[in-house]
């Protein structure tokens, strides 16, 4: 009964173990996954029943669609059946490797022979020189030489005062294929790890406030354990366009009421702080808030002041009586081909604040001032009002992240980095040198092995026979 | 001299590189194959003074930092290709000593920077969006064109394998390379076709997208639409019947099918390690940098996963399972399909995240 049972076992263990069920896998996988990039994963219902339509004709795309969405093709990747196919990826690469692995490990283990004339028959690479001098006499040299191709030579004798000389080198090369397999489980597992124990979420703050809860997908809240705040948001476009080249927050943390880290936040440089990673993501304008603006005033003295002020609101420009009221506000202010203003924009691509001047309570001068172009902000007196920002009013959306297994799937990243250079571009290779006495020459043969780039390593021989013969007449 | 004129200038090299590779092929003159690599060789250090000037050019109007090089819209990463798919073809050449291959892969860069001009794609040069603005994206992006490179060359060495190999046009290997080649012309037809007449709107991506085969199979007229179903069958067809001629030229290249599976392997060899590392790594490390995903199942993620498959079983089928020759040719022909809709196929078909190697 053992005996069976342990046949039944064999038989699963050979077939995980087969490249055959890989062969099927790989298959398996990109086909699926092809109608997984066709189909939208987790769109909108009428969106995917358009596309069936177009590619099934309106009468089938119902039943298409029941059929895509019972097999769980409208959120696939993450469907029992997908899911199962990466698994059982999984087990066959790593019965697989198992598979192979004592075999391997036997081949590098085992320390290099001196060739029999049964095994010189299936060597691949085999030359031939002729060297002036005894066997003994050109030994050294041919160590030397051994030697500066990379090789460290053992000696063996051999019948009448001949001798062999063999090394091997790169012989830990044939475990690169097992170290990349490993990478894969490794990042799997990474990926595991991150989707059991992550949180993966959505935090919007607006400028000058703070939270210390984030939203998961399905709009639940999640605690943090400390207080994100908001000091800033801004956004920098290219000269004179409407391209973006920088979104920014800038950021506190604040831990039982002290703050203890501050960041600028910008996409490609997200905040970390306490297991949790915070990527700018969107931004945009918080309905009906009012803010402050911030401007920069310098008046007869020539030294700056900064006022903040909200809409209706009044400052005097130092060292003189002109008072400046603040009346209106644009996000994005435009002009049009008869100079008339308009706002083209509900998100603050060129912010603008229109500013009434009076003196003495007789009116001077009125008219905006934009943020993005520093023309505006000279009055026709010489004073200056710079407008630095409309502050309070726009929020910061930043996705939150907190994933236990992402170091796990950057290791795997490295280890197949690794593993890949060493299966591709590093060699096992092999070397033995028969010497013969024949009259008052050597007969020296050289037999040569390499598990990848063999004809490399064959030019590599090459050059080394002909750099021993021409020392030799020399 | 801006670097569009050394562009233009590498552009013509390559046509007259091409005319003096098959000149050397039918004469067999020696001094035609120097004047061969010679042309070549000058093309090759005109298109890269262009794109080293186009980088300068780019930080000088102040839209690029110093350490961003020309490579992130579709007009700048398809020059790249164009690159590095001639660099690698002069290290085979001085490599392998062999001036054959030459005539094959020259037409294809002459013909690619030609297809650059003739589209009318926007040329200028862009600032980049905050999410471009990567060290990670640009050690992808820069790495997945050695590796589209690499592969290209395979898959130009596969499919002259395929071409030399198949006898008879029942074969199911003949009947493969000969539809996916007339497939490709297909493809390639039909949107040069769509960047012809429409080239004055194609600004941006969504308006590519609209316009994808509007001159044939989605054009309003239902006969132009027919039209071109019937084009492409035809041309499919031709090129089933009367594909063996081209196995003349290939005879003529001289490279013995032996020295053709090698190189379609070792190209291949020199792909997939760096596709793996740039491509899907740098990508994942970029993504994560950038948004805190790592990896999302997005179209140009699944299929650039699906291309490393393919490549991943060509690999296995031939050092695992000792498969030489037509069957691992045929692999890595689809695997080349898969790379030009990797690239092409997701960006105008399928949306997703990476709509930035537009041509806008």
């Amino acid at each position: 009964m053992t005996e069976r049972k342990k046949s039944f076992i064999d038989r699963i263990w050979d077939l995980f173990a087969s490249i055959k069920l890989a062969a099927v896998l790989f298959l398996l996988i990109a086909l699926s996954s092809i109608v997984g990039t066709v189909i939208e994963q987790g769109g909108e219902p009428e969106k995917n029943m358009m596309l069936l339509k177009r590619l099934f004709g309106d009468s089938l795309a119902p039943s298409a669609y029941r059929f895509f969405e019972t097999l769980g093709f409208m959120d696939m990747y993450r469907s029992w059946w997908f899911v199962a196919l990466l698994a059982l990826f999984s087990a066959n690469l790593i019965i697989c490797s198992l598979d192979r692995l004592p075999r391997i490990w036997r081949l590098v283990r085992e320390p290099l022979k001196p060739l029999t004339p049964l095994m010189a028959g299936t060597v691949p690479i085999r030359k031939n020189v002729h060297l002036k001098g005894a066997p003994e006499a050109v030994r050294e040299k041919l160590v030397r030489a051994l030697k500066s191709l990379g090789f460290r030579a053992h000696d063996s004798a051999m019948e009448e005062g001949g001798y062999q000389l063999y090394s091997q080198k790169g012989r830990y090369s044939r475990f690169g294929v097992y170290l990349t397999h490993l990478s894969i489980i490794v990042i799997m597992l990474g990926a595991v790890v991150g989707i059991f124990f992550g949180f993966k979420g959505y935090l919007p703050i607006q400028e000058g406030y703070a939270s210390d809860i984030a939203y998961a997908g399905d709009d639940t809240e999640h605690k943090l354990g400390f207080t994100i705040r908001c000091d800033d948001f801004d956004v920098e476009f290219y000269d004179m366009s409407d391209m973006p080249k920088v979104y920014r927050s800038r950021l506190t943390v604040i831990r039982d009421g002290k703050e203890v880290l501050k960041k600028v936040v910008e996409v490609n440089s997200p905040l970390r702080y306490g297991g949790y990673t915070f990527y700018q993501s969107n931004y945009g304008m918080v309905p009906d808030a009012q803010g402050y603006f911030i401007l920069k005033i310098r008046g007869s003295s020539g030294k700056a002041v900064t006022v903040n002020r909200m809409l209706g609101e009044s400052f005097v420009i130092p060292g003189t009586e002109i008072v400046g009221t603040i009346k209106d506000f644009s996000p994005a202010l435009a002009m049009d081909n008869s100079g008339k203003t308009f706002t083209y924009s509900d998100m603050m691509n060129n912010p603008a604040v229109y500013i009434d001047f009076s003196e003495g309570g007789k009116e001077k001068y009125a008219g905006w001032i934009l943020r993005r172009f520093p023309a505006t902000w000279r009055l026709p007196d010489g004073y200056m009002v710079e407008f630095v920002d409309y502050w309070g009013v726009q929020y910061t959306g930043l996705q939150v992240r907190k994933d236990p297994g992402v170091w796990l799937v950057y290791l795997g990243s490295g280890i197949m980095t690794l593993g890949l250079y060493i299966a591709f571009f590093m060699s096992h290779r092999r070397i033995w040198i028969l010497v013969r006495r024949e009259g008052t020459f050597s007969e020296v043969t050289v037999l040569a092995t390499a598990s990848k780039n063999r004809p490399s390593f064959e030019r590599k021989i090459e050059r080394f026979i002909a750099g021993l013969s021409g020392g030799a007449d020399g | 001299m801006d670097s569009s004129v050394l562009f233009g200038i590498a552009t013509i090299g390559y046509m007259l590189s091409m005319v003096a590779y098959i000149t050397y092929l039918v004469f067999r003159k020696g001094q035609i194959g120097v004047v061969a690599t010679g042309i070549t060789v000058a093309s090759f250090v005109a298109q890269t003074a262009a794109f080293l000037m186009r980088w300068v050019e780019g930080y000088e109007m102040g839209l690029r930092s110093f350490w961003r090089p020309p490579i992130s819209n579709l007009y700048e990463s398809l020059i790249f290709f164009v690159w590095c798919l001639i660099l690698g073809y002069l290290i085979i050449e001085f490599k392998y000593r062999n001036r054959s291959f030459g005539a094959f892969i020259t037409p294809v860069a002459g013909l690619a920077l030609a297809f650059i001009e003739m589209t009318g794609m926007s040329k200028e040069i862009q600032p980049l969006m905050p999410a471009l603005q990567s060290n990670w994206l640009l050690a992808h992006v820069t790495m997945s064109f050695i590796a589209y490179a690499a592969f290209g060359l395979s898959f130009g060495t596969a499919l002259m394998y395929l071409i030399e190999k198949t006898e008879k046009r029942s074969e199911p290997a003949y009947i493969f390379w000969t539809v996916s080649l007339g497939a490709l012309i297909v493809l390639f037809a039909a949107m040069g076709l769509d960047f012809i007449k429409y080239h004055v709107l194609a600004t941006n991506s969504e308006v590519i997208k609209s316009y994808l085969f509007r001159a044939t199979f989605k054009s309003a007229s239902a006969a132009v639409s027919l039209a071109s179903w019937i084009g492409s069958v035809v041309i499919i067809a031709l090129v089933w019947r009367y594909g063996y001629l081209l196995k003349r030229i290939v005879a003529a290249f001289s490279i013995t099918t032996d020295l053709l599976d090698e190189l379609t392997y070792k190209t291949i060899a020199v792909g997939f390690p760096i596709f793996t590392l740039g491509g899907l790594i740098f990508g994942a490390i970029w993504a994560d940098q950038a948004w805190g995903v790592y990896w999302s199942w997005d179209p140009k993620e699944t299929w650039s996963l699906i291309t490393w498959f393919v490549y991943a079983f060509y690999l296995h089928a031939r050092l695992m399972r000792g498969w030489k020759g037509r069957k691992v040719a045929v692999v890595a022909v689809v695997g080349f399909v898969t790379v030009v809709f990797t690239y092409l196929g997701v960006n105008l078909l399928l949306s997703g995240l990476h709509s930035y190697g537009t041509l806008g």
